[in-house]
């Protein structure tokens, strides 16, 4: 199976890269941009091929490592 | 003091560190391989500055989750000292062994430059050779030395004083202007609860001897190795 971790700060935790991107933006000329938040997504092959036990091993591997839970927040979606 | 300085891959300032701790104790500090865990006999550990395993993923992360680490963390539950300095700073948060995380500088530029720090109490083995209220000076050289911590965390470090240094500017006044990464209340460096470990951004190595441009950061490793070698 497939799992994805996307890894994003939490709400409240300043993203200045999201806000440089943002900015960026509205100079090219892209109007209407709110908020724009950077994050990261991370796709991980495992051998598990029950799904709900794949997520389970994702969910720890992002606990553990892949996201830094003091300042950022995260998701897993698992594929075939 | 038997001091050991831990080397990770990426790492760059532990010669730095090796010269001040020699010149403030009159001995050679142990360079100490990531993959090592034997600590006995170590009295200091120190975690040099640099950019362990290139910062992927987030600084400091793959080198919290390194041997020697699990090793620290019995050294610190054993009431060890331990001195991060920059990226050792970040790894001793990735490791969970102070609170709060290291955030990219708010102004997203690599900050190169000095800054004022204002010691926040003087009662500690690092900080003894300074006064509290004092201002030294010290080079900074990070990407990601903003700091943060939620507030009931900011607070807790707060009411245990455990905010060993401040950015401030050179009369000691915390202000925004001085505070060049953005860090939460102006915070460069904590202590942990025993006052025995201590996490920092900005470089005291960097300042010891007259040749580099002053000496502000020599009382650190003065007081520090004095007090380790009594």
């Amino acid at each position: 199976m497939k799992a994805v971790v996307t890894v994003m700060l939490k709400s409240g935790v300043l993203d200045p890269q999201g806000k440089a991107i943002g900015h960026a933006l509205a100079n090219l000329g892209f109007a209407g941009v709110g908020e724009v938040r950077a994050g990261k997504v991370i796709e991980i092959e495992l051998a598990e091929t029950d799904p709900e036990r794949a997520r389970g091993e994702a969910e720890e591997m992002a606990r553990k490592l892949l996201a830094n839970t003091v300042i950022e927040s995260f998701r897993v979606s698992v594929a075939e | 003091m038997n001091a050991a300085i831990v080397l990770f891959p990426g790492i760059n300032r532990e010669r730095d560190m090796a010269i001040a701790l020699e010149q403030s104790s009159g001995h050679k500090p142990r360079m100490l391989w990531h993959t090592e865990t034997d600590l006995s006999g170590i009295d200091l550990v120190v975690l040099p500055g640099g950019f362990s395993y290139g910062d992927y993923l987030r600084c400091g992360a793959m080198a919290a989750q390194s041997p020697v680490m699990g090793a620290v963390r019995d050294f610190v539950a054993r009431g060890g000292y331990v001195l991060g300095v920059c990226n050792g700073f970040q790894i001793l948060t990735e490791a969970g062994i102070l609170p709060g995380a290291l955030l990219r500088n708010a102004a997203l530029r690599f900050l190169s430059r000095d800054c004022h720090l204002r010691v926040e109490r003087a009662d500690t083995v690092y900080a003894s050779r300074y006064r509290r209220g004092e201002v030294f000076r010290a080079p900074m050289a990070h990407g990601d030395g903003n700091y943060f911590a939620d507030d009931a965390t900011l607070d807790r470090l707060e009411g245990e004083k455990l905010i060993a240094f401040r950015y401030a500017t050179p009369a000691g006044e915390i202000t925004e202007a001085a505070n060049h990464n953005g860090s939460a209340r102006n915070i460069a460096g904590i202590y942990s609860p025993n006052l025995r470990v201590l996490g920092l951004m900005p470089h005291p190595e960097d300042l010891i001897d007259p040749l580099m441009g002053g000496t502000d950061g020599k009382p650190l490793f003065d007081g520090l190795c004095s007090a380790l070698a009594a």
